[in-house]
């Protein structure tokens, strides 16, 4: 019984170190003072104000969204329109094109950028928000395919066979029977991509433009060049935006549309 | 079945299009620019033309001379000398002013090239100046690959290392298969536990657990790196808790030292360590542990005898993800680390935007890759089912 305890109290020390430090800038966000100490001496929601009135943050919020909802849309669709492929199809070579899909997840973000910033700088699309989207969407699209060919993987092709022996045109037994089935898979891919995208930093540090700032790369700049306690405000908001993905996930997760 | 074929073709087609576009194309050219050495081709091609015919011994034919004289004055005008000077400075400190000085002085060069040029600077009389600018004539080049481990061409033709101070390289691989390594392994030893511990719960309960590895998981490295920058500060919360807990004195700098860089990696990497973990002991039979005490197992000997190799494809392959992800670290060494403790992705970036040197950004990118590549391997050859999912 004592090792269980031992156990217990290990993993509950581990949890404690993950979870204090993302918990610790709660407090110190509210904090009145400039000085960052804990417990802050005095209470104010003065940060979170000069968050809201700051052009830069604003703007960097509004490119981030742009830039993860364009990568959602355009990952969610090629995505989806590969696994359908991958799983129905009888495809030559499915094995490369599945090991050429995971090939940006595990390749370390800096070389990504550096082929990327050679590319994008001989085609134009350095500093454009397209490039950005595009880049982002090759290092988000393996979860979208991951998840959509997760949902399929029970599919019983008897289910279209049935329901074009009782009448359906091929499209309307694709929308009625595969297009449901797939749809928890879809939404959690997409969730997956969001926050992959979202929380983007070294593609973006190399591909994006001068003034193209986006939440990570302008918390990394108030970290670095210039300390500015308004990032333990930007830094709580964007946590509670992280654990809203985290929530839209697992519910996707309990409906049968997890990765792997 | 035929037409279902291509059916299925095209719609994958479009994905397959962006990644060869986006990512494998641009991945291979950056590469290939580890080894390419276009400058001085493109530059003054009738010279490296003559320099490609030479033996190489003595000085190369006159005409060499003049056109490079001719050339250099040409690429002077156009404003096209930059690549060439800095790709023949890089491998030789000094050639830059040298041939900036030489193109200046085109317009003189026209007569007896050779005898002005060797008059304006002793150094076109040197055969191995010469020899030198044959050799970076292309198309390919060992230049940056052997810097990036501290080696070089030696004037005479050999492989030879780079002057001591110059030597940065194997410094920064080692310090970063050490960083990475030490990581993996501090991971692996604090996501066992939880993992074990979350495993021997009744599913809901072990649910909500996991939770707690999921919130540090979804929350942006951006965010927990700059909670850990906060906490680290000289007048932080770590130092003032030790303060008032007797353990210091004064307050440490800890920002910029690798206490840092492996404190806050160790935070946002380990839910990668724990989820394998805890998916492998979740699937471990309850029985085999009870069997092994039946048949007179103690704890120590459960753990080791049955718990531990049953549980170590999930652990290994833990282990691997976090490895590989370490080995490419930026932004934490960057934000929370000293100049000791920058990886070879810091000097990737640096040659990449402060002082740009793609052959160099390439090498180590190439050299970087390798590493990732090797870990990768020997996860797959270690574990069969690595890398697979079922």
């Amino acid at each position: 019984m004592t090792a269980r305890l031992l156990l217990g109290l290990a993993a509950a020390g581990v949890l404690l170190f993950l979870l204090a430090p993302i918990l610790a800038i709660l407090p110190l966000s509210l904090s009145a003072g400039e000085i960052l100490r804990l417990p802050p001496e005095g209470w104010s929601l003065r940060w979170y104000a000069a968050l809201l009135s700051s052009e830069r943050w604003l703007l960097a919020a509004r490119n981030s969204l742009v830039v993860a909802g364009a990568t959602t849309l355009l990952a969610g669709v090629l995505g989806t329109l590969a696994a359908l492929g991958l799983h129905f199809g009888r495809l030559p070579g499915r094995g490369a094109i599945l090991a050429l899909l995971a090939a940006p997840v595990v390749t370390p973000s800096i070389v990504t950028a550096a082929a990327l910033f050679l590319a994008y700088s001989a085609a134009g699309l350095a500093g454009t928000l397209f490039g950005l989207v595009l880049a982002h969407t090759v290092i988000s699209v393996p979860f979208v395919v991951l998840a959509v060919l997760a949902s399929l993987r029970g599919f019983d092709p008897a289910l279209l066979r049935a329901a074009e022996s009782l009448g359906a045109p091929p499209a309307a037994a694709f929308r009625r029977v595969v297009l449901p089935l797939i749809a928890p898979g879809v939404a959690a891919g997409a969730v997956f991509a969001f926050a992959t995208s979202f929380d983007e930093f070294i593609l973006t540090l190399f591909l994006a433009g001068p003034g193209q700032f986006t939440l990570p790369r302008q918390i990394y700049a108030a970290v670095r060049d210039v300390w500015d306690p308004t990032v333990c405000a930007a830094a709580v908001l964007l946590f509670l935006a992280s654990m809203l993905l985290l929530l839209a996930s697992e519910a996707l997760r309990r409906r049968g549309g997890g990765i792997g | 079945m035929r037409r279902g074929g291509i059916a299925a073709f095209l719609l994958v087609l479009p994905l397959l299009l962006l990644l060869v576009l986006s990512f494998a194309l641009p991945v291979g050219r950056m590469l290939w620019t580890a080894v390419a050495d276009p400058e001085l081709s493109d530059t003054l091609p009738d010279t490296a033309a003559v320099l490609r015919a030479w033996n190489g011994e003595g000085l190369p034919p006159e005409e060499a001379f003049a056109h490079l004289a001719r050339e250099l004055g040409a690429a002077l005008a156009d404003r096209r000398l930059g690549p060439l000077a800095q790709r023949l400075n890089f491998e030789q400190p000094g050639l830059r002013a040298l041939l900036l000085r030489t193109a200046r002085a085109a317009g003189e060069l026209r007569e007896a090239p050779r005898e002005r040029l060797i008059a304006l600077d002793p150094r076109w009389g040197e055969a191995e100046l010469w020899r030198l600018l044959r050799s970076a004539a292309g198309p390919v080049t060992a230049l940056y690959l052997l810097r990036a481990v501290d080696l070089r061409l030696g004037p005479a033709g050999g492989i030879e290392a780079v002057a001591e101070e110059e030597a940065i390289y194997r410094t920064l691989f080692l310090r970063t298969l050490w960083i990475a390594a030490l990581v993996t392994a501090l991971c692996v030893v604090l996501a066992y536990p939880v993992a074990a511990a979350l495993a021997a719960l009744p599913q809901r309960l072990a649910a909500w657990g996991l939770v707690l590895v999921l919130v540090p998981f979804w929350t942006s490295v951006l965010v927990r790196t700059t909670a850990w920058f906060v906490l680290l500060q000289r007048e932080g919360p770590l130092n003032a808790a030790a303060i008032a807990l007797g353990l210091i004195e004064h307050p440490l700098q800890l920002i910029g030292t690798r206490f840092a860089v492996v404190a806050a990696m160790v935070h946002v990497l380990l839910p990668f360590a724990i989820l394998p973990a805890y998916a492998v002991m979740r699937r471990l039979d309850p029985a085999l542990p009870r069997a092994a005490a039946s048949l007179g197992a103690g704890a120590v000997a459960r753990f080791f005898r049955v718990h531990l190799p049953l549980s170590f494809p999930g652990v290994a392959a833990g282990g691997a993800m976090v490895f590989l992800l370490a080995v490419g670290y930026y932004i934490t060494p960057a934000l929370v680390g000293g100049p000791r403790d920058q990886m070879v992705a810091s000097f990737i970036a640096f040659f990449l935007s402060q002082t740009p040197n793609w052959g160099m950004a390439a090498a180590l990118s190439l050299l970087l890759l390798a590493m990732t590549g090797a870990a990768a391997l020997a996860a797959r050859a270690l574990l069969p089912g690595f890398g697979r999912r079922e």
